[in-house]
């Protein structure tokens, strides 16, 4: 893309871009520190990470005050147009991110005290996914990449399988041994999160699709979280 | 010559305005010339009636030459020539049967700067109509006036003053006058060649607003060097460069996601 006449135009668009793309490294260290912070049961670790997220929102704020701005300034029109509205809701799926992100913080303090075993392998395996997802969209959208960003789209069914894979695990669990319904309540919601933090990644490619091609992705994407339809069934033997 | 070279780069399937609103002006293989200098190749083009069409690009591209030819403007001016087609209402206004006075009665124009005749208010609107015999007598006439004013938005403002002289207005009331005086012959066509370029953005808005209320009875036709004014009033957008047509297609499109990487470039203030 050939640059503005007006250099002060390109100077806010940069500027937009590189605040998103900060706001996006913070959102993959929520992602990240939660994570380990579940998976190591570190509980410090968690409680950073439920620090942090102020620090996310202030941000989402700060790239809405920049859009608004540079939309009274500039008037952009087409992809500079495009530009600042995919900003505005880059930034919303990225703010969401961290709120995901801190609610898996929070729910590994409740986790962390009381589950007396293993997390499930499934769950780490998970987090790992959703935070490639996270990686390559961000890529993707440094590098105005559409193509790329199709391919993190397509891969979300992987999450959403694993979601489901994990899901059953966790109801197995508590069938089992009641006692550990609390703890993996807690553990479902927390992989819930995951799985809605790889939706949120699969928004952020559709907006760059819609940057990159003007026109919203329009095929329906494939989807393999079917626990919303997934009856609990008591075995009787 | 190869006549590739001079082909329109895009035409995207049909405008969806075209598929709401007859065609008024259908222009084929239009070519103008200002002696050797080739100002408008190829062109090709269909503005939609009852709406309002945006020419837009950088100095020099062709658009007000174009604007130009639909009412045989260009003939005024020595060396000027026009091929190809332009036809108003499936008539060719170029064919030598035309009667160019008729023509550019039904073809009415609005230029940049507001030309007031140096007459009285009254007399700048009732000019037109009188010459062209359209009103049978003055009740009439005062009638046609008071009806152009009242459509041109300027009524309020004038009709305890239709006396005095029209250059006495300021520079938005005299622009509206110009229109009114250029409805008062009942045109099917508006040409408007940067109407507002010499407005402050208030009178600019009144200006736009008009627009948009006689889109309603007229074909109108606008060049503007203002993307948000085309943005704001039209339905149709040609951007036009180097006198080539280079996208024409419906404003909400051509704004937001335009086809040509040109048309790309200019909107967003890449180069002009």
């Amino acid at each position: 893309m050939s640059d503005h006449i007006l250099k002060a135009y390109d100077d806010d668009l940069a500027q937009l871009k590189a605040m998103l793309s900060e706001m996006g490294g913070l959102a993959e260290e929520q992602l990240n520190h939660s994570m380990e912070a579940l998976v190591r049961r570190d509980t410090r670790l968690a409680g950073q990470v439920i620090q942090a997220d102020e620090k996310i929102d202030a941000m989402e704020i700060a790239v809405e005050e920049k859009a608004v701005l540079t939309i009274a300034k500039r008037q952009p029109l087409a992809r500079d147009l495009r530009n600042i509205m995919v900003a505005i809701r880059i930034a919303s799926d990225l703010e969401r991110i961290g709120d995901l992100a801190k609610n898996v913080a929070k729910r590994s303090h409740a986790i962390n005290d009381t589950l007396p075993r293993r997390l499930s392998a499934g769950l780490e395996r998970m987090g790992q996914l959703s935070q490639a997802q996270l990686k390559m969209v961000l890529d993707a959208f440094a590098a105005d990449d559409a193509e790329k960003a199709m391919e993190v789209w397509r891969h979300d069914e992987d999450i959403d399988a694993l979601y489901n894979s994990i899901f059953r695990e966790l109801l197995t669990y508590m069938m089992e041994d009641p006692r550990m319904i609390s703890a993996c309540t807690h553990l479902l919601f927390a992989t819930k999160n995951i799985e809605r933090i790889g939706d949120h990644a699969t928004n952020i490619a559709e907006n760059i699709y819609y940057l990159v091609h003007g026109k919203p992705l329009r095929e329906e994407r494939p989807k393999k979280d079917k626990t919303s339809i997934t009856p609990f069934e008591l075995k009787q033997d | 010559m190869n006549d590739m070279t001079f082909k329109t780069v895009f035409t995207p399937p049909q405008p969806k305005i075209l598929a709401t609103n007859p065609a008024k002006i259908i222009a084929e293989g239009v070519d103008v010339y200002y002696g050797e200098k080739h100002a408008i190749k190829n062109l090709s083009l269909t503005i939609p009636d009852k709406a309002v069409s945006a020419f837009i690009g950088p100095s020099g591209c062709g658009k007000s030459t174009f604007l130009r030819s639909i009412n045989r403007m260009n003939d005024t001016i020595p060396g000027c020539r026009v091929t190809g087609v332009i036809n108003v209402d499936g008539q060719a206004i170029y064919d030598p049967s035309i009667d160019v006075v008729d023509l550019r009665a039904r073809i009415g124009m609005v230029f940049q700067k507001p030309n007031p005749f140096p007459k009285s208010i009254f007399e700048n609107v009732a000019y037109g109509p009188r010459i062209h015999g359209l009103a049978k007598d003055k009740t009439a006439l005062e009638q046609i006036v008071t009806e152009s004013l009242k459509r041109a938005s300027l009524w309020d403002e004038v009709k305890d003053r239709l006396h005095q002289p029209g250059t006495g207005l300021s520079g938005g009331q005299q622009q509206r006058l110009c229109i009114a005086r250029a409805i008062a012959v009942n045109p099917e066509v508006i040409l408007m060649d940067e109407p507002c370029s010499a407005l402050d953005p208030i009178a600019t808005a009144r200006i736009e607003e008009l627009i948009t209320e006689l889109k309603e009875k007229f074909c109108i036709v606008i060049v503007t060097h203002s993307m948000q004014q085309a943005a704001r009033v039209s339905d149709l957008t040609a951007f036009f460069h180097l006198g080539i047509l280079v996208e024409a297609g419906d404003t909400d499109e051509v704004f937001t996601s335009p086809q040509e990487k040109r048309t790309h470039d200019y909107i967003t203030g890449r180069f002009g």
